[in-house]
C-alpha cells in the first residue's frame, strides 16, 4: 500500500466536502473584499480607517458589543442554571422561549424593542420617570439590543456542559467540608468557564457584527451611536466601494484577531483546570 | 414520504414558473425612492388597463422603494430595473455615470427635463404646533427637536438640508452664517434614520420630536392615514423645489426587449390620467389643468427656489455639501 489510509472511514469525502464548503461560502467572498481592497494605496487606507467618524463608529460597535457580551453572559449563565438544576413547570416552554431571538427576524426585534424603550414607551417611561435614563436612542440602547439577540448563545453553550457535569464532584466537595460558596467558585465555575468563554466569545462576535436590529433604537447619530456595519452601509449609498471595503476588512481582522485571543485564553484556562 | 417530495417539489417549482410565465406577457421593473409606493400602487393599475385596452398584452409591473441613494446603487449593481423614478437627478446621474446603463442626456428625453411631477418641503408639527413653529429660523431654537433623516443616505434629506442651508444663507447673509445655521439645526436632531419613511414613523410612532422636515407629498399622506386630530402641516413661506426626475434605464430595457413598454410607461406619467393621479398623490403635477382642481388647491402657495438657481446643480451641491468631509461632515463633526 502506497498511500496512507485513515482509521476514520469517510475521511477523504468529508475533508474535500468540508474545504469545498468553507471555500464556497466563506473563504471566496472573503477574498474578495481583500482584493477589493487592495486597489487603494496603504496611504488610502490609512486614510479612510484613521477618519475620526470611523474611529468613533469602531469605538461604538466594540464597546457596546462588550458591555453587551459581558451583561448577555451573566444573564446567560443564571438561565442556563435554573434551566439544568431546578424542575419547575413550563420549564420546556422557557427553554423553547430561550431561542427565539435565534428565529426571529432581527429588524422585527429592533423594532419592537425601540417601541418599548423610547421614551414614551412601556418600559422606557418607567426608566425616564424613575431614573431620568433614556435606552432608544442612545448608545445603551444598542447595547439593550444586542443583549436580546446573543442571550441565546451563551444559554445553549453553557447548558449542554452544565448537564454533563459530574454532580459527584460537588457531593464530594460538600462532604469534604466546603460550603456552597466554595463549592462553586472552586468546583462549578472552573469547569463551566471554557464554555462561558465560547459563549462569551460568540455573543461579542454577533453583537459586533448586528445590523438589523441596531439600526432602529440606535439614533444613528455618527460620533454618538452610529455602528460600523451602518457606517458601511452609508458608504455603500454614496457609491464610496473602496472605503466601504476598507472599513469592513479592518472590522474583519479586529473580530479576527479578538476571537483568535479569546480561543488562545480558553485553551489555557481548559489546560490549568486540567481538561485538556 | 421521500419519494414523495422527490416529484411534487419540481413539479411545484415549475408550475410556479409557468403560472408566473402565463400570467403576464412582460414584466416591467420600477425602482424608485421612499414616499412614491402609493403613487405607483396606483398608477401601474391604470397603465396596465391602459396597456391592455391599447395594445392587447397583459403585463406585469413591479416596484420597488427604499432610500433613493440605496436604490440607485442596488441599479448599478445590477438590479435591472426597466425605468427608475428617483428623487433627485444625482442618482440617475451616478446611474449612467458608474454603470453606463443610460446615456449622459437622460434628462432630455422627456418633457420637463424628464419631471413629470414635484414636490417640496414642508412641516409635519404636533396638533395644535405646540412649540410654535412657523419658518426655518424656528428649528434652530433651543428646546425644539427636529426629526430629518440622514442626507448622506436619503434624498429627501439632502432636499431639507439645502433648504435649510438656504434660508440661513438668505437670513445671515454669507456662507459660514448658513453653515453656523444648519449645525445648530443638526444639534436639535435627536435621530438620524436613513430614509424617508424612517424618520416618518420616527416622528410618529416612536412620539420623537417637535417637528418632522419632510416631502410634502409624506406630510400630506401621514395626515391622512394618522388624522388630522393628531398632527398638521406647517407651511413655511419659503422652501425648495424637489425635482423629481424619472428615466428610461437604455440598456436594460434594450436587453430585456421591454423598451416600448418602458417608454410609454413613462409618457403615460404626462397624460392626463398620469397628471391626475399625481395630484391625487399629494405630488404637484407638470401640468395642473389636467389634474382635478380639488386636488390642486390642496397645495399651498410656497416660494420655491430650485437646487440650479441656489446650489449651480446637484453634482456641485453634492460635492460641496455631501461628500466626504464635505459640509455635512464637518457640521456633525462640530467644526
Amino acid at each position: 500500500m502506497t498511500q496512507k489510509s485513515h482509521i476514520m472511514p469517510g475521511f477523504r469525502p468529508a475533508i474535500s466536502f468540508t474545504l469545498f464548503y468553507l471555500c464556497l461560502v466563506v473563504l471566496i467572498p472573503l477574498s474578495t473584499l481583500v482584493f477589493k481592497s487592495l486597489q487603494l494605496s496603504w496611504a488610502d487606507y490609512i486614510n479612510i480607517i484613521s477618519h475620526k467618524r470611523v474611529v468613533a463608529s469602531f469605538q461604538v460597535s466594540f464597546v457596546t458589543a462588550l458591555i453587551a457580551a459581558v451583561i448577555a453572559s451573566i444573564f446567560g449563565f443564571i438561565i442556563a442554571w435554573v434551566l439544568v438544576r431546578y424542575p419547575f413547570p413550563g420549564k420546556r416552554l422557557l427553554d423553547a422561549l430561550i431561542d427565539l431571538p435565534f428565529a426571529l427576524p432581527t429588524a422585527v426585534a429592533g423594532i419592537v424593542l425601540a417601541t418599548i424603550y423610547q421614551p414614551s414607551g412601556l418600559i422606557g417611561k418607567l426608566l425616564m420617570d424613575y431614573f431620568g435614563v433614556q435606552v432608544a436612542y442612545q448608545p445603551l440602547g444598542i447595547v439593550v439590543a444586542l443583549i436580546f439577540i446573543s442571550i441565546p448563545f451563551v444559554v445553549r453553550t453553557v447548558e449542554p456542559v452544565l448537564q454533563e457535569f459530574d454532580t459527584k464532584m460537588e457531593e464530594a466537595a460538600s462532604s469534604l467540608g466546603a460550603n456552597r460558596l466554595q463549592v462553586f467558585v472552586k468546583i462549578i465555575f472552573p469547569n463551566i468557564f471554557p464554555a462561558l468563554l465560547t459563549g462569551f466569545a460568540l455573543a461579542f462576535a454577533r453583537g459586533v457584527g448586528e445590523y438589523g436590529s441596531v439600526i432602529f433604537i440606535a439614533g444613528n447619530l455618527p460620533y454618538v451611536s452610529e455602528i460600523v456595519p451602518l457606517l458601511i452601509v452609508t458608504k455603500l449609498e454614496q457609491y464610496d466601494y473602496a472605503g466601504a471595503t476598507v472599513i469592513a476588512l479592518t472590522m474583519l481582522m479586529i473580530s479576527f484577531l479578538l476571537l483568535l485571543v479569546i480561543n488562545l485564553l480558553q485553551r489555557w484556562v481548559r489546560k490549568r483546570s486540567g481538561q485538556l | 414520504m421521500k419519494l414523495i417530495t422527490f416529484f411534487t417539489l419540481p413539479l411545484l417549482a415549475l408550475s410556479l414558473l409557468l403560472s408566473s410565465t402565463v400570467y403576464a406577457d412582460r414584466t416591467l421593473l420600477n425602482v424608485s425612492y421612499d414616499p412614491t409606493r402609493e403613487l405607483y400602487q396606483d398608477f401601474n393599475q391604470a397603465f396596465i388597463k391602459y396597456w391592455k385596452e391599447k395594445t392587447g398584452e397583459t403585463i406585469e409591473i413591479q416596484q420597488s422603494h427604499g432610500g433613493a441613494g440605496k436604490q440607485a446603487r442596488a441599479v448599478i449593481d445590477g438590479l435591472e430595473a426597466d425605468v427608475v423614478t428617483l428623487a433627485l437627478s444625482y442618482d440617475i446621474d451616478q446611474i449612467s455615470e458608474r454603470a453606463g446603463l443610460l446615456p449622459k442626456d437622460w434628462q432630455t428625453q422627456l418633457p420637463n427635463n424628464s419631471v413629470p411631477y414635484t414636490s417640496t418641503i414642508v412641516f409635519l408639527v404636533r396638533k395644535g404646533n405646540p412649540k410654535g413653529i412657523k419658518n426655518w429660523d424656528d428649528l434652530v431654537k433651543d428646546g425644539v427637536s427636529v426629526i430629518t433623516p440622514n442626507p448622506k443616505t436619503s434624498g429627501g434629506a439632502r432636499y431639507n438640508y439645502l433648504a435649510a442651508w438656504a434660508f440661513g444663507q438668505k437670513q445671515g447673509g454669507s456662507q459660514d452664517a448658513a453653515k453656523e445655521f444648519v449645525k445648530k439645526m443638526y444639534k436639535n436632531v435627536p435621530v438620524l434614520d436613513s430614509g424617508a419613511r424612517g424618520s416618518t414613523t420616527t416622528f410618529i410612532q416612536r412620539a420623537i420630536g417637535d417637528v418632522l422636515i419632510t416631502w410634502e407629498n409624506e406630510a400630506f399622506l401621514a395626515i391622512k392615514e394618522f388624522g388630522d386630530d393628531k398632527l398638521e402641516i406647517v407651511v413655511p413661506p419659503v422652501s425648495i423645489l424637489a425635482e423629481t426626475p424619472v428615466a428610461v434605464v437604455d440598456k436594460i430595457v434594450k436587453k430585456n426587449g421591454t423598451q416600448d413598454l418602458a417608454e410609454a410607461y413613462l409618457q403615460y406619467l404626462y397624460t392626463p390620467v398620469g397628471q391626475k393621479l399625481a395630484a391625487k398623490h399629494y405630488y404637484r403635477p407638470y401640468q395642473p389643468e389636467y389634474a382635478d382642481s380639488g386636488d390642486v388647491k390642496r397645495f399651498p402657495k410656497i416660494e420655491l427656489f430650485t437646487v440650479n438657481e441656489q446650489f449651480g446643480g446637484w453634482q456641485k451641491a453634492q460635492a460641496t455639501h455631501f461628500a466626504d468631509d464635505g459640509l455635512f461632515d464637518q457640521i456633525v463633526a462640530g467644526k
